[in-house]
């Protein structure tokens, strides 16, 4: 095509300079990429997808089925970017890539950004329809925001010739413009697209905030900005798109859109030589006027109804174009690069094929609304046997659709239609009455021919006429498809990807639909298009993510002594959002290594440990016992104050949920804690029973796992450690009993101490203020020196706590296992408690359970690996059990475990099997108290 | 995504809350009373109806209160809310 001097919206004076495929191409400011490379005489964009054929720009906006080009360069470049929406400036990099794109490999580069907002209304479209819609909501006083793709407000205006109240309609969209910019409770956004609409008025957009201006002149900003926007009535006004018409060689560079090709002379000034116009209704003879009157040659209009004698048919014979009835373009002739040279056009009832030169060809086959964020939320289509295109039928609640959106065509008619539902949109949001709203202005009677019910060119060459240009879909194609008993148009849409893609059909599939009525002789109403799903526009993940990313991505929790741990070169394990130090290496021990010095500090000296992270709860109120003993399958209420007792609770179904230490600090107050991971979940279910079973008990619950940091000091020295940082506190066996808690100060610090073991080594957890948690962790670690105290991580204690057969919760358990399971028979009260009759079900008397029991296999095994019974086995071969926590000990001098096995305890002292992938190892089934089963190191 | 009325607060983003199942199905007040099959009705059954249907959410990141909602699972609207001890019929 040519660029016209005085032609279009773009910038003559101001011309960029870009490059395609490595070459450098000028363009002028206003273009998108599209149009600049169709100003230079590039009609070829690539190949298509399956059968490698030129394809060259289409239309003028999103229904576009093959303009998509690679844009950015590095870690910046980005795939299937839209080519009528890149705008092109100085030092854009654009290469030919239509159907596959590149990802890059590193990070992006790009900063993108997320906004939330409320509104009254939202309109999507900021044609006449949007633009009126969103003037009357907001004269009633709603808030509103607008919402348009292109860079200017103006919709299909832009792209055409229109006259409005007598004058240029631009004039209208400019002043409309203004009282919208003017008004404080209107939000115009431009170069946005609405991509989503979900539940309650939620709707998604894009926002291109910076991308249309070379790279060195964002000044920081974001290249994208997602708006999450919460809008009490959705105004639809999208437009329609454009249907094209099936033939032989329709997919020839040259073959454009009718609207498109006058949206390319409108918006850019560009024009081609000669062009031949193929239509089924009166809207393409705008596209030989408009040529015409820009002195571009048109040798005819071909026209498949035997007599159109609309006003524009008039207009168009007026101006001397010859308007072939009853006639159908059948097929395309090549140029040298295989783009468009010519056209043979038939005469319907019969007649010689004639060739006519021409190097563009546009083509229309009528108009469908664009109804993609109604079908988002659910709603229904009919089939317009007038009009000849699917409407929508009925509104889902909170959505409407104003103009070719819904249905409703011209300029006049669409403003007056969107005024008409802005006023509905504010009413419904509760600002004034749309019958009492400004008079809505007139809308001349539309006096357009009928269209003719015309899809598929008869006599075409089945095997080249293109129904889905985009997925390289033909005649053939679907024929093949719908032969094969694929009935449905969602059925033919999966078998031949018709409508699929990042163009998503908007030009193919009401054809394919069309095509499988026929077929089948069904009403096109009942046959239908496939559906619409969201995003209505591709995204780009960056914008998903906008700043949650890295470290931002999920909140990193800490507790007060992490800087040390992080100082001495802890190593860090992720549980929940917290981290915790996993295991402490000296020089270049590698984990197996530190492991064992920090579990031989341990058992012969002392060791400590920040058990900061363990969930807390504040059970406050006089029926605080009560309640927990309703939680709990052990008795909570019996505790005296200053004292601790373990505890384990179930969920309804039996299963272990939880676990840990409960302390009572006075009658009325209880401190619960919970597993690192499982505290908030706790917290949760504590309140569900409290809130919605027993509102009668007088309990309040409190988190207060990030109120204190926690020091375990463990080890047979850790009661020297205890006399040295705390001389008033009388540590001794008599004075302070296992399970004893104390107030007492400590290091200068007013603590809480209680003689909890999760090692069965002697063992003193200090609770102090959290903020004061680095203090004591250093008070102790000075206090320690003299004994070599050991500071170890979650790796330690979990070998430690194995080796007494203490199991942890998610590790030993899954949800499928129950107290009993674990041998807790002992802990299991005989009263009520949540899970309880769980506990008696058929299936938990079963005697062939898995129970845990400890093992000791011949070398350390893979957690989760198999057991069996016998080394000789053939496959399939039945499993009794799984290994669930395996650990070398430096107490036992070997590897072992725990283990979930069927009849475990009937087992212990028999020997299973562990197949691995290249051997099977011998396990020996003990007790899960491997280490001290008397118990003996508890209290030093 | 849901915006969601807690009885409360007002309404809230649904990140803030928390899915709690079927409404008005209560810990049976003597659960040994009952037989295996009673007992797993309570335990694992639980109404998958096209329609209105009461449902239980918790403000977790908010007042940490439960709740009954009432959703059409049929077209996804949140018809309104309530508070525990009120009825379906008080839902807004």
């Amino acid at each position: 095509m040519r660029r016209l001097p005085d032609r279009g919206r773009v910038d003559h004076g101001h011309r960029v300079s870009f490059s395609w495929d490595g070459r450098t191409v000028e363009g002028l400011r206003g273009d998108t990429l599209a149009s600049a490379l169709l100003a230079n005489g590039i009609r070829v964009l690539g190949s298509s997808v399956l059968m490698s054929r030129p394809r060259g720009v289409v239309g003028d906006g999103v229904s576009d089925p093959h303009a998509f080009a690679q844009v950015g360069a590095g870690d910046a470049t980005e795939p299937l970017m839209r080519m009528h929406q890149v705008e092109t400036h100085d030092g854009l990099a654009a290469a030919s890539r239509i159907h596959q794109g590149i990802l890059p490999t590193g990070a992006d580069p790009d900063r993108f950004e997320k906004r939330h907002a409320h509104c009254d209304v939202l309109v999507a479209g900021g044609g006449p329809a949007g633009l009126a819609a969103a003037l009357a909501a907001a004269e009633q006083g709603a808030r509103v925001i607008l919402v348009d793709d292109h860079p200017g407000l103006g919709g299909a205006v832009l792209g055409e010739d229109l006259i409005l109240d007598d004058e240029p309609a631009d004039h209208w969209v400019r002043h409309a413009e203004e009282r919208l910019r003017a008004n404080p409770d209107v939000t115009v956004l431009t170069r946005t697209t609405v991509f989503n609409v979900g539940d309650q008025g939620a709707v998604a957009l894009m926002e291109r905030v910076s991308e249309h201006v070379p790279a060195d002149r964002r000044h920081g900003r974001a290249l994208r900005r997602l708006w999450q926007v919460r809008t009490h009535q959705l105004v639809v006004a999208t437009g329609a798109t454009e249907r094209p018409l099936v033939f032989a060689d329709n997919d020839r560079p040259g073959v454009m859109l009718a609207g498109g090709v006058r949206g390319l002379l409108h918006r850019y000034g560009l024009v081609p030589d000669r062009c031949v116009v193929f239509t089924t209704n009166d809207s393409a003879y705008r596209t030989a006027i408009d040529l015409i009157g820009a002195g571009v040659e048109v040798p005819c209009v071909v026209d498949v109804r035997p007599d159109p004698s609309g006003p524009l048919v008039r207009r168009a014979r007026d101006l001397g174009i010859e308007v072939r009835t009853a006639s159908a373009v059948i097929a395309t002739d090549p140029d040298a690069e295989g783009a468009l040279a010519g056209v043979r056009i038939v005469g319907l009832d019969g007649g010689a094929e004639e060739a006519v030169a021409c190097d563009v060809l546009a083509v229309s086959g009528g108009w469908d609304p664009l109804m993609d964020l109604h079908h988002h939320v659910g709603g229904q289509a009919r089939w317009d046997a007038e009009q000849l295109c699917f409407v929508p039928e009925g509104t889902v609640d909170g959505l409407r659709l104003a103009g070719a959106a819904a249905g409703v065509f011209g300029t006049a008619a669409c403003r007056r239609d969107g005024h008409l539902v802005g006023l509905v949109a504010a009413e419904a949001t509760g600002f004034g009455s749309a019958a009492d709203g400004p008079a809505a202005p007139a809308a001349e009677e539309d006096h357009a021919g009928a269209p003719a019910d015309f899809v598929v060119v008869p006599g075409t060459d089945p095997v080249h006429a293109f129904v889905d240009q985009h997925r390289d879909v033909t005649i053939a194609g679907v024929e093949r498809a719908l032969g094969s008993g694929l009935h449905h148009v969602e059925h033919l849409k999966r078998y031949t990807l018709v409508g699929t893609g990042t163009e998503q059909g908007r030009t193919a599939k009401v054809n394919a639909g069309r095509m499988a009525a026929d077929r089948f002789g069904l009403p096109f109403a009942e046959v239908g298009v496939s559906n619409a799903r969201p995003p209505a526009q591709p995204v780009t993940f960056g914008a998903l993510a906008g700043r949650a990313l890295g470290a931002r991505f999920d909140p990193v929790r800490t507790t007060s002594i992490h800087p040390w741990h992080v100082a001495h070169g802890a190593v860090f394990e992720d549980v929940g959002q917290w981290k915790r130090p996993w295991f402490f290496p000296q020089g270049a021990e590698d984990m197996d290594a530190a492991v064992l010095r920090e579990c031989a500090a341990v058992r012969e000296a002392v060791g400590m440990m920040d058990a900061s992270t363990l969930g807390k709860i504040d059970v406050k109120g006089a029926d605080a016992g009560a309640f927990l003993d309703r939680l709990y399958t052990g008795v909570m209420s019996t505790l005296k104050p200053g004292r601790a007792r373990y505890g384990v609770m179930c969920k309804a179904d039996g299963m272990v949920m939880d676990d840990g230490v409960v302390l009572r600090l006075a009658d009325d107050r209880f401190l619960v804690t919970t597993t690192t991971g499982g505290a908030a979940g706790v917290l949760d279910w504590m309140e569900d029973f409290l809130q919605t079973e027993w509102p009668d008990l007088d309990v309040w619950l409190t988190s207060v796992t990030e109120q204190w940091a926690t020091v375990a000091v463990v080890g047979p020295r850790s009661r020297d450690v205890m006399a040295s940082l705390a001389p008033d506190l009388d540590a001794t066996q008599d004075a302070f009993k296992f399970m004893q808690v104390e107030e007492a100060v400590v290091a200068g610090m007013a603590a809480r101490v209680a003689r909890i073991s999760f090692s069965g080594e002697l063992a003193f957890e200090i609770s102090v203020p959290m903020t004061w948690g680095l203090a004591l962790w250093e008070a102790v670690f000075a206090a320690g020196q003299p004994f070599g105290i050991t500071p170890y991580g979650t790796e330690s204690m979990h070998v430690l706590r194995a080796e007494k057969g203490y199991f942890i919760v998610g590790q030993e358990t899954d949800g499928t296992v129950t107290p009993l399971d674990l041998g807790l028979d002992w802990m299991v009260a005989d009263k009520e408690f949540v899970g309880r009759r769980s506990l008696r079900r058929s299936d938990m008397l079963r005697d062939d359970r898995k129970q845990l029991v400890g093992i000791l296999p011949a070398e350390r095994l893979p957690e989760g690996a198999q057991l069996v019974e016998d080394a000789d086995f053939e496959i399939p071969v039945p499993m009794i059990g799984h290994v669930t926590s395996s650990y070398d000990s430096a107490a036992l001098g070997r590897p072992f475990g725990l283990a979930l096995v069927r009849k475990g305890r009937d087992r212990i002292g028999e020997t299973i099997y562990a197949p691995l992938a290249d051997r099977t190892v011998a396990v020996e089934i003990v007790d899960p108290v491997i280490f001290d089963q008397e118990g003996a190191r508890r209290d030093g | 995504m849901f915006q969601i009325r807690c009885p409360y607060c007002g309404p809230r983003d649904e990140p803030e809350f928390k899915y709690g199942g079927q409404a008005h199905v209560a810990y049976p007040s003597d659960p040994e009373a009952l037989s295996d099959e009673e007992w797993a009705r309570f335990l694992f059954f639980r109404d998958n109806s096209k329609g209105r249907y009461a449902e239980r959410w918790n403000h977790a990141a908010g007042c940490r209160r439960w709740f009954n909602v009432i959703r059409d699972t049929g077209t996804h609207e949140l018809v309104g809310s309530y508070r525990v001890g009120e009825q379906p019929a008080d839902a807004r």
